[in-house]
């Protein structure tokens, strides 16, 4: 008996692996953006929450783009038809919102590490990341002020909301780690000068961590066990309810366009 | 518990050099930065600005509705001063 099945397989070269991870977190934490979109706080709140969605889509789709030319498919089935062990993000874009205190934080510590990221990959030897780096570092830099400044006045609110952004921050504290892990697919890009080294990149985000917990009055949480499996397909729970909303569609009509 | 009412102000944005500044509409914001944060997300969301100014709400002082008879009526009647009694010459083309 033969078993039919709508999901790809994928070439993982180490550049088209290092594509789908940056995509995938792109892709991952902008879908869990889009679910404040008519629950946010305020009417201002929901349109930055959903135009920081759509910024962190749309870098997606350049990168699943570019990965799909390297790999002979399309953005859409790097999208769609992979499964949850074929999912390279982050552990962090994938946590559930939590409040509006815990999305800020989430925001706060991912885009204190994806911006300088950016900023350092538009010397890339490659032209293609180079120039999605230019592109996306122009809109990380904003994410990052928008959380920044949303966490200092959380931290530096009233009793309720300092407590809730502490909260969120020892919550996800455990899932930075991974922000800074390399495997061998990864240092032979870094060694190319195709991507940075994160290693490089973990004092300036200490540091800008520190300078906001201190304005916002917060405490920063100790380093301890930190969570790891997202680069190779070990998820959390959450991410296959997120892929059973986010590909129905292609799953069950393959191909399928507007 | 009473909370405060989170403040109202009125967003301005500049589509383009040598423009003015244009009354976009208004935001909710705890203070100037952030007012200019959620002015910037919500009124240039379409390539609109180039430049976005915030004031607070209560900072403008407006003409009373009912003065509007006293105020704007009387110059309906002095059509004398639209600029549309000159005759310009053919060879000026477009002013």
């Amino acid at each position: 008996m033969s078993v039919t099945t709508t999901s790809i397989a994928v070439d993982e070269t180490p550049l088209v692996l290092h594509l789908l991870r940056r995509a995938d977190d792109a892709l991952i934490l902008g879908h869990r953006l889009s679910e404040w979109t008519g629950n946010a706080p305020t009417l201002e709140e929901d349109l930055a929450l959903a135009n920081i969605a759509l910024d962190l889509i749309g870098q997606s789709r350049a990168l699943f783009d570019y990965a799909g030319s390297l790999c002979g498919l399309d953005e859409d089935q790097l999208a769609y038809r992979r499964d949850a062990r074929q999912y390279r993000n982050l552990l962090i874009t994938e946590q559930l919102n939590g409040d509006f205190a815990c999305t800020i934080a989430r925001q706060f510590l991912y885009s204190a590490f994806i911006d300088p990221y950016w900023r350092e990959a538009m010397s890339s030897s490659d032209a293609t990341i180079a120039a999605i780096a230019a592109k996306a570092e122009k809109e990380t830099a904003y994410h990052l002020r928008h959380a920044s400044e949303w966490l200092i006045r959380l931290g530096d609110g009233t009793g309720e909301s300092h407590r809730r952004a502490q909260a969120g921050l020892e919550e996800l504290w455990p899932f930075t780690g991974e922000f800074f892990e390399v495997d061998a697919p990864d240092q032979s890009l870094i060694d190319a000068g195709t991507i940075p080294d994160p290693a490089e990149l973990h004092d300036g985000w200490s540091s800008r961590i520190n300078t906001i917990l201190a304005r916002a009055t917060l405490t920063r949480p100790k380093d301890s066990w930190m969570q790891t499996g997202g680069r190779t397909g070990r998820h959390s729970e959450h991410l296959g309810h997120i892929l059973a909303e986010l590909q129905y569609l292609q799953r069950s009509h393959p191909g399928a366009k507007w | 518990m009473t909370e405060a009412p989170t403040p109202l102000w009125e967003v301005f944005v500049r589509s383009r050099n040598g423009l003015a500044h244009k009354h976009a509409g208004s935001v909710h914001a705890a203070d100037a930065q952030m007012a200019l944060q959620a002015a910037r997300d919500v009124y240039t969301r379409r390539g609109e600005g180039l430049s976005v100014w915030v004031v607070p709400s209560n900072a403008i002082t407006a003409s009373d509705p009912a003065d509007r008879e006293m105020l704007f009526e009387p110059t309906g009647s002095k059509i004398y001063r639209h600029p549309t009694f000159y005759e310009v010459p053919d060879e000026v083309g477009h002013m």
